[in-house]
Protein backbone atom coordinates (compact mmCIF):
# COMPACT_ATOMS: atom_id res chain seq x y z
CA UNK A 1 0.00 0.00 0.00
CA UNK A 2 3.29 2.27 0.36
CA UNK A 3 3.57 2.47 -3.25
CA UNK A 4 2.12 5.99 -4.66
CA UNK A 5 0.59 6.36 -1.73
CA UNK A 6 -1.89 3.51 -2.01
CA UNK A 7 -3.46 5.10 -5.03
CA UNK A 8 -5.62 2.64 -6.73
CA UNK A 9 -5.41 2.35 -10.47
CA UNK A 10 -6.94 -0.97 -11.37
CA UNK A 11 -9.95 -2.91 -9.76
CA UNK A 12 -10.01 -6.73 -10.94
CA UNK A 13 -13.64 -7.73 -10.12
CA UNK A 14 -14.47 -11.59 -10.08
CA UNK A 15 -18.40 -12.08 -10.06
CA UNK A 16 -19.37 -15.38 -9.03
CA UNK A 17 -23.25 -14.84 -8.02
CA UNK A 18 -26.20 -14.16 -10.57
CA UNK A 19 -28.50 -12.63 -7.87
CA UNK A 20 -29.37 -9.17 -8.79
CA UNK A 21 -28.26 -7.60 -5.93
CA UNK A 22 -24.56 -8.84 -6.41
CA UNK A 23 -24.48 -8.71 -10.20
CA UNK A 24 -25.66 -4.67 -9.30
CA UNK A 25 -22.50 -4.67 -6.37
CA UNK A 26 -20.15 -5.27 -9.06
CA UNK A 27 -21.01 -3.35 -12.08
CA UNK A 28 -21.37 0.16 -9.54
CA UNK A 29 -18.11 -0.56 -8.80
CA UNK A 30 -16.83 -1.23 -11.72
CA UNK A 31 -18.54 1.91 -13.54
CA UNK A 32 -17.81 3.98 -10.37
CA UNK A 33 -13.77 3.05 -10.67
CA UNK A 34 -13.98 4.11 -14.85
CA UNK A 35 -15.75 7.27 -13.42
CA UNK A 36 -12.63 8.44 -11.34
CA UNK A 37 -10.83 7.43 -13.91
CA UNK A 38 -9.71 4.29 -12.37
CA UNK A 39 -9.45 1.01 -14.87
CA UNK A 40 -11.68 -1.76 -14.50
CA UNK A 41 -11.76 -5.44 -15.12
CA UNK A 42 -14.63 -7.96 -14.49
CA UNK A 43 -13.93 -11.69 -14.21
CA UNK A 44 -17.44 -13.67 -15.12
CA UNK A 45 -16.83 -16.85 -13.01
CA UNK A 46 -19.42 -19.89 -12.10
CA UNK A 47 -23.00 -18.09 -11.62
CA UNK A 48 -21.22 -14.86 -12.51
CA UNK A 49 -21.66 -16.03 -16.13
CA UNK A 50 -25.56 -15.96 -16.25
CA UNK A 51 -25.16 -12.04 -16.10
CA UNK A 52 -23.52 -11.71 -19.27
CA UNK A 53 -25.66 -14.83 -21.04
CA UNK A 54 -28.09 -13.05 -23.59
CA UNK A 55 -30.94 -15.18 -23.19
CA UNK A 56 -30.39 -14.98 -19.49
CA UNK A 57 -29.11 -11.94 -17.84
CA UNK A 58 -32.58 -9.82 -18.60
CA UNK A 59 -34.17 -12.12 -16.46
CA UNK A 60 -31.82 -11.94 -13.20
CA UNK A 61 -33.67 -12.27 -9.98
CA UNK A 62 -32.75 -11.10 -5.84
CA UNK A 63 -32.51 -13.87 -3.71
CA UNK A 64 -35.76 -14.17 -1.04
CA UNK A 65 -33.84 -17.31 0.52
CA UNK A 66 -30.71 -16.67 2.78
CA UNK A 67 -30.93 -13.42 3.25
CA UNK A 68 -32.17 -11.99 6.47
CA UNK A 69 -31.83 -8.67 5.74
CA UNK A 70 -34.85 -9.02 3.43
CA UNK A 71 -36.84 -9.44 6.38
CA UNK A 72 -39.15 -11.89 4.85
CA UNK A 73 -38.86 -15.43 6.88
CA UNK A 74 -37.41 -18.06 4.88
CA UNK A 75 -40.78 -20.50 4.88
CA UNK A 76 -42.55 -17.46 3.17
CA UNK A 77 -39.55 -16.66 0.77
CA UNK A 78 -39.62 -19.91 -0.15
CA UNK A 79 -42.93 -19.67 -2.42
CA UNK A 80 -43.67 -19.92 -5.53
CA UNK A 81 -43.42 -16.69 -7.20
CA UNK A 82 -41.67 -14.54 -4.05
CA UNK A 83 -38.35 -14.08 -5.89
CA UNK A 84 -40.21 -12.72 -8.77
CA UNK A 85 -42.49 -10.75 -6.76
CA UNK A 86 -39.54 -9.03 -5.19
CA UNK A 87 -37.53 -8.53 -7.93
CA UNK A 88 -40.42 -6.65 -9.56
CA UNK A 89 -40.68 -4.15 -6.48
CA UNK A 90 -36.61 -4.13 -6.12
CA UNK A 91 -36.43 -3.14 -9.75
CA UNK A 92 -39.55 -0.24 -9.90
CA UNK A 93 -36.87 1.02 -6.76
CA UNK A 94 -33.81 1.04 -8.70
CA UNK A 95 -35.90 2.65 -11.73
CA UNK A 96 -36.61 5.85 -9.17
CA UNK A 97 -33.06 5.91 -8.64
CA UNK A 98 -31.84 6.06 -12.81
CA UNK A 99 -30.73 2.68 -12.23
CA UNK A 100 -30.41 0.72 -15.53
CA UNK A 101 -31.46 -3.06 -16.32
CA UNK A 102 -28.68 -5.61 -16.63
CA UNK A 103 -28.64 -5.43 -20.38
CA UNK A 104 -27.87 -1.55 -20.67
CA UNK A 105 -25.70 -1.42 -17.82
CA UNK A 106 -23.04 -3.94 -19.43
CA UNK A 107 -23.56 -1.72 -22.81
CA UNK A 108 -22.59 1.60 -20.40
CA UNK A 109 -19.61 -0.98 -18.49
CA UNK A 110 -18.67 -1.85 -22.16
CA UNK A 111 -18.68 2.01 -23.51
CA UNK A 112 -16.78 3.43 -20.32
CA UNK A 113 -13.73 0.88 -21.69
CA UNK A 114 -14.63 -1.87 -18.35
CA UNK A 115 -12.68 -4.90 -19.88
CA UNK A 116 -14.48 -7.96 -19.57
CA UNK A 117 -13.36 -12.02 -18.97
CA UNK A 118 -15.46 -15.22 -18.80
CA UNK A 119 -13.84 -18.19 -17.27
CA UNK A 120 -12.88 -21.10 -19.26
CA UNK A 121 -13.40 -23.93 -16.34
CA UNK A 122 -17.06 -22.15 -16.28
CA UNK A 123 -17.90 -21.89 -19.48
CA UNK A 124 -17.12 -25.84 -19.58
CA UNK A 125 -19.21 -26.65 -16.71
CA UNK A 126 -22.29 -25.09 -17.84
CA UNK A 127 -21.53 -25.69 -21.54
CA UNK A 128 -21.98 -22.14 -22.69
CA UNK A 129 -20.24 -20.73 -25.79
CA UNK A 130 -18.84 -17.35 -26.40
CA UNK A 131 -21.32 -16.43 -28.78
CA UNK A 132 -23.77 -16.85 -25.68
CA UNK A 133 -22.12 -14.42 -24.17
CA UNK A 134 -22.77 -10.24 -24.35
CA UNK A 135 -20.09 -8.79 -27.27
CA UNK A 136 -18.36 -6.85 -24.69
CA UNK A 137 -16.89 -9.74 -23.17
CA UNK A 138 -13.41 -10.10 -24.81
CA UNK A 139 -12.04 -13.30 -24.03
CA UNK A 140 -12.91 -16.60 -22.59
CA UNK A 141 -9.72 -17.15 -19.79
CA UNK A 142 -8.40 -19.07 -17.37
CA UNK A 143 -7.45 -18.50 -13.97
CA UNK A 144 -4.08 -17.78 -14.96
CA UNK A 145 -4.53 -15.60 -17.34
CA UNK A 146 -7.08 -13.76 -14.91
CA UNK A 147 -3.76 -13.25 -12.25
CA UNK A 148 -1.57 -12.23 -15.13
CA UNK A 149 -3.70 -9.54 -16.59
CA UNK A 150 -3.71 -8.46 -12.67
CA UNK A 151 -0.19 -7.62 -12.52
CA UNK A 152 0.47 -3.97 -11.44
CA UNK A 153 1.24 -1.46 -9.03
CA UNK A 154 -1.77 -0.09 -6.97
CA UNK A 155 -4.03 -3.34 -8.45
CA UNK A 156 -7.20 -4.44 -5.93
CA UNK A 157 -8.81 -7.47 -6.39
CA UNK A 158 -12.14 -7.85 -5.31
CA UNK A 159 -14.35 -11.21 -5.16
CA UNK A 160 -18.04 -11.02 -5.08
CA UNK B 1 -11.07 29.29 -1.65
CA UNK B 2 -9.47 32.01 -4.12
CA UNK B 3 -7.51 31.16 -7.78
CA UNK B 4 -5.86 33.06 -10.07
CA UNK B 5 -6.79 31.83 -13.74
CA UNK B 6 -6.65 33.08 -16.91
CA UNK B 7 -6.35 36.80 -15.64
CA UNK B 8 -9.27 36.79 -13.34
CA UNK B 9 -10.06 35.38 -9.75
CA UNK B 10 -12.52 32.90 -9.21
CA UNK B 11 -13.70 30.86 -6.29
CA UNK B 12 -13.24 26.89 -6.08
CA UNK B 13 -13.50 24.06 -3.66
CA UNK B 14 -11.23 21.90 -2.32
CA UNK B 15 -11.27 19.56 -5.33
CA UNK B 16 -10.91 22.78 -7.72
CA UNK B 17 -14.28 22.98 -8.42
CA UNK B 18 -15.95 26.36 -9.47
CA UNK B 19 -18.58 27.38 -6.47
CA UNK B 20 -19.85 30.18 -8.16
CA UNK B 21 -21.39 29.58 -12.06
CA UNK B 22 -21.09 33.68 -13.15
CA UNK B 23 -17.54 33.56 -12.90
CA UNK B 24 -16.89 31.35 -15.72
CA UNK B 25 -16.38 32.30 -19.16
CA UNK B 26 -15.03 30.86 -22.49
CA UNK B 27 -11.34 31.82 -21.34
CA UNK B 28 -11.45 30.20 -17.94
CA UNK B 29 -12.91 27.05 -19.49
CA UNK B 30 -10.04 27.14 -21.53
CA UNK B 31 -7.50 27.57 -19.10
CA UNK B 32 -9.16 24.78 -16.82
CA UNK B 33 -8.84 22.63 -19.54
CA UNK B 34 -5.06 22.93 -20.23
CA UNK B 35 -4.71 22.17 -16.59
CA UNK B 36 -6.49 19.18 -16.95
CA UNK B 37 -4.59 18.63 -20.08
CA UNK B 38 -7.51 18.42 -22.60
CA UNK B 39 -7.36 21.36 -25.72
CA UNK B 40 -11.11 21.97 -26.33
CA UNK B 41 -12.37 21.38 -29.68
CA UNK B 42 -15.80 22.06 -31.35
CA UNK B 43 -17.26 18.72 -29.69
CA UNK B 44 -15.98 19.51 -26.72
CA UNK B 45 -17.42 22.96 -26.32
CA UNK B 46 -20.90 21.35 -27.41
CA UNK B 47 -20.71 18.87 -24.71
CA UNK B 48 -20.11 21.19 -21.82
CA UNK B 49 -22.24 23.88 -23.03
CA UNK B 50 -24.75 20.75 -22.91
CA UNK B 51 -24.07 20.53 -19.29
CA UNK B 52 -24.00 23.89 -18.27
CA UNK B 53 -27.61 24.07 -19.75
CA UNK B 54 -28.64 20.97 -17.45
CA UNK B 55 -27.03 22.30 -14.91
CA UNK B 56 -28.79 25.65 -14.67
CA UNK B 57 -31.68 23.38 -15.56
CA UNK B 58 -31.18 21.61 -12.16
CA UNK B 59 -30.97 18.39 -13.63
CA UNK B 60 -28.70 15.83 -12.30
CA UNK B 61 -25.98 14.77 -14.08
CA UNK B 62 -25.02 11.06 -14.37
CA UNK B 63 -22.85 8.79 -17.23
CA UNK B 64 -26.73 6.91 -18.17
CA UNK B 65 -27.95 10.08 -18.21
CA UNK B 66 -25.27 11.88 -20.78
CA UNK B 67 -25.70 8.83 -23.27
CA UNK B 68 -29.11 9.54 -23.62
CA UNK B 69 -28.72 12.85 -24.52
CA UNK B 70 -28.35 12.77 -28.04
CA UNK B 71 -25.56 14.85 -27.58
CA UNK B 72 -22.63 12.73 -27.15
CA UNK B 73 -22.64 9.00 -26.47
CA UNK B 74 -20.34 7.47 -23.41
CA UNK B 75 -17.93 6.05 -25.43
CA UNK B 76 -17.23 9.09 -26.80
CA UNK B 77 -17.53 10.82 -23.51
CA UNK B 78 -14.68 9.32 -22.35
CA UNK B 79 -12.74 9.51 -25.61
CA UNK B 80 -12.88 13.72 -25.02
CA UNK B 81 -12.18 13.65 -21.76
CA UNK B 82 -10.23 10.13 -21.05
CA UNK B 83 -9.42 10.91 -16.77
CA UNK B 84 -12.65 11.01 -15.15
CA UNK B 85 -15.05 12.29 -17.70
CA UNK B 86 -17.79 13.37 -15.63
CA UNK B 87 -15.73 15.39 -13.08
CA UNK B 88 -13.09 16.67 -15.52
CA UNK B 89 -16.05 18.02 -17.74
CA UNK B 90 -18.17 19.40 -15.27
CA UNK B 91 -14.96 21.08 -13.79
CA UNK B 92 -13.82 22.56 -17.24
CA UNK B 93 -17.35 23.75 -17.36
CA UNK B 94 -17.27 25.65 -14.15
CA UNK B 95 -20.14 23.72 -12.76
CA UNK B 96 -20.38 21.60 -9.31
CA UNK B 97 -19.47 17.81 -9.28
CA UNK B 98 -22.31 15.78 -9.94
CA UNK B 99 -23.02 13.32 -6.98
CA UNK B 100 -23.57 10.06 -9.01
CA UNK B 101 -22.69 6.78 -9.01
CA UNK B 102 -23.84 5.66 -12.24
Amino acid sequence: MSENKGEIKKMMIILSKATLENVYAAFVLANGARMEGIDSEIFFTFFGLEAVHKKKNANLHIATVGNPAMHIPTMVGGLPGMEALATTMMKKEMAKIDMPEIPEFLEILSDSGVRMWACKLAMDMFHYKKEDLFEGVEEVITVGDFYKKSEGEGVHMLFI
Amino acid sequence: MEKVIAGKTIHVNEEGFMTDFKEWDNTIGEALAAENEISLSPRHWEVLGYLQTEFKNEVPLSIRKIGKSGVVDIKEFYQLFPKAPLKTATKIAGIPKPASCI
